[in-house]
């Protein structure tokens, strides 16, 4: 977001040793980095040794293995970090520098993200989330695992806007959520896919047994992307552990490679609770949390939203504990939209319901999956009405709260067209007291 | 704005259907052409003349309201403390008729009020207030 001023001063000893105040990455984050990549060269060259007999094949692959060992390298030598004041700066790159200035009190969040090979060598990365940062996050890829716990403590203290040197506050762990009911819950949300899958292979052979042999490698590598995302869901959600603190909610999870989360409270813009219908007959719910940060590379060109789980799979008092814990104690009462709404809506009129009161608004919709949305009216970005042909014959109307983000939505379904003209504008007006009686970002 | 590029292209295509039927089939099809074409850009007009109309705009002591939409009545209340960024823009027939678009941006990605067809004078005025309160009412996310 922020230009660095200072551009061609810090270009000039950004090969020579670290200068004051500037810290370097481990010197084994080169390693971690490449490990992936490495492996699979490794890999291709002894498959190779095996197959050809070729020696020029060997000295290409020699030549990028040793490529990337040297990229990697370089990359190392040139990244370094510094903490100055309020900002934290970051440079990096050898040919086109790059040098980032992230305000701590911009900060949205951050995590401490260990994947398998860090956690062997004891490192760690920082992910640093800024609202419209550009890309996935800044990283700060790799420290040593109390060198990343003491700068994200620095960093929520000055986020918080307290002295930087703040001690980390001790956290108190809430919930863990047990392996049994994470594998089973994502086996159960992926359930329906599989057996959609297997009936659509099982029509095709019944109806067309050459279609059906076609068709195969297709549906197999449907399923096997199924299956990743299914493996990827359950080890990123093992352990899954809430806990706060007076900085925010700390989340850990994963199985192989272990995140460590941490959302301030006042980032919060929307939780939502979901229900899918395969899940309610044990009572099981999930909890996500959307933040004003940078989305993934599918989040387009506009300012996108980031989305973290709060509670993977859970029942509903632990799911009530945590909305109380974001939003304080007092929920508005939520009331049902008037009976002719059925007509517009006869296929979620049953869960649809919305309430707000003077900090709150609390929203219900859903078709198969009840869809719950929490938000704090001070964070409305903008409030619609929108209002179709059907709505007009039944005068009704509908009411949108947006929150940054992409998904950070609370929708007033269908209510009374009066009703709705009157929400409009005091949503507007309650949204703007309840700024500026926080009068902060 | 969409009217006068319709009111623009509707002789044209009209001209030019008739001109295409007639040299291929003949002086017959190219006037029932003529009158297909006639009729489609008659029903366009007059739908983009009332979604012309329907299209309104209040600054307001806090925030701005936009308000759209024939079948669909949408109305947006964007509050200027909100607004990330001003977006004028002007196409190619807008630059013709001197009009300009002007968008507000918040961070929330579903905020949609944007106002089309403002003469350029308007658009340069209200482009400059907006950013004018944005910054005085300012607030993070």
């Amino acid at each position: 977001m922020t230009e660095d001023p200072e551009h061609a001063r810090s270009t000039e000893d950004a090969g020579a040793a670290a200068g004051a105040g500037w810290h370097r990455l481990h010197p084994l984050s080169p390693l971690i980095n490449a490990g992936r990549l490495l492996s699979g060269v490794v890999g291709i060259f002894a498959l190779s040794l095996v197959t050809a007999g070729n020696y020029r094949d060997y000295l290409y692959q020699l030549i990028v293995a040793a490529g990337l060992v040297v990229t990697g390298f370089i990359r190392w030598l040139v990244t370094r970090w510094k903490l100055d004041g309020a900002t934290l700066r970051i440079e990096t790159g050898l040919l086109r520098r790059d040098s980032r200035q992230l305000p701590m009190t911009r900060i949205q969040a951050v995590d401490v993200v260990r994947p398998f090979l860090a956690r062997v060598l004891g490192l760690a990365a920082l992910r640093i989330r800024l609202a419209g940062a550009g890309h996935a996050g800044d990283r700060l890829a790799y420290l040593t695992v109390s060198e990343a716990a003491g700068l994200r403590a620095t960093l929520l203290a000055g986020q918080h806007g307290l002295d930087p040197a703040t001690p980390a506050p001790a956290e108190l762990p809430l919930i863990t959520v047990p392996a049994g009911r994470v594998i089973g819950a994502t086996l159960l949300r992926a359930a329906p896919r599989f057996l959609a899958l297997v009936v659509i292979a099982a029509v095709a052979a019944a109806a067309a047994p050459v279609l059906f042999l076609a068709s195969e490698s297709t549906l197999g590598l449907i399923a096997l992307g199924l299956l990743t995302r299914t493996w990827r869901q359950v080890t990123g959600r093992y352990g899954f552990t809430v806990a706060t603190s007076p900085d925010g909610i700390r989340i850990r999870r994963g199985l192989l490679s272990t995140v460590a989360e941490t959302i301030p409270f006042r980032r919060v813009q929307a939780v939502r609770l979901v229900q899918p219908l395969l899940w309610r007959p044990f009572g099981w719910c999930r909890l996500v949390v959307d933040v004003a940060g940078v989305a993934g590379r599918d989040s387009g060109p506009k300012s996108g939203g980031l989305t973290k789980t709060l509670l993977p799979v859970g029942y509903m008092n632990e799911a009530q504990h945590l909305v109380g814990l974001v939003f304080g104690p007092e929920l508005p009462e939520l009331t049902k939209p008037p009976k002719r709404a059925r007509f517009k809506a006869p296929l979620s009129y049953h869960f649809l319901a919305a309430g707000h009161n003077q900090e709150m608004a609390v929203t219900v919709t859903g078709r198969v999956c009840k869809k719950t949305v929490f938000m704090r009216l001070e964070k409305l970005q903008s409030v619609r009405l929108t209002r179709g042909p059907v709505q007009r014959r039944l005068s009704l109307a509908s009411v949108h709260g947006d929150a940054a983000g992409r998904r950070a939505h609370a929708l007033f379904s269908d209510r009374h067209a009066d009703q709705a003209r009157g929400l409009l504008d005091e949503l507007a007006d309650l949204s703007r007291s309840a700024r500026s009686a926080e009068s902060s970002s | 704005m969409r009217l006068t590029q319709v009111a623009a292209a509707g002789p044209v295509l009209v001209v030019i259907a008739g001109v295409a039927a007639g040299i291929w089939v003949g002086a017959w099809a190219a006037a029932a052409a003529a009158a297909v074409v006639t009729v489609a850009a008659g029903s366009v007009l007059w739908v983009e003349r009332r979604r012309y109309l329907a299209w309104a705009y209040r600054e307001r002591e806090e925030d701005l309201i936009v308000s759209r939409g024939v079948l669909v009545r949408r109305v947006s209340v964007v509050p200027y403390g909100r607004m990330q960024f001003v977006e004028v823009t002007a196409g190619p027939f807008e630059r013709v008729f001197r009009l300009a678009t002007v968008q507000l941006h918040t961070a929330a990605a579903a905020s949609d009020a944007r106002i089309p067809g403002l003469e350029r004078d308007e658009a340069a005025r209200l482009r400059d207030r907006l950013a004018i309160l944005g910054e005085a009412r300012a607030s993070g996310l």
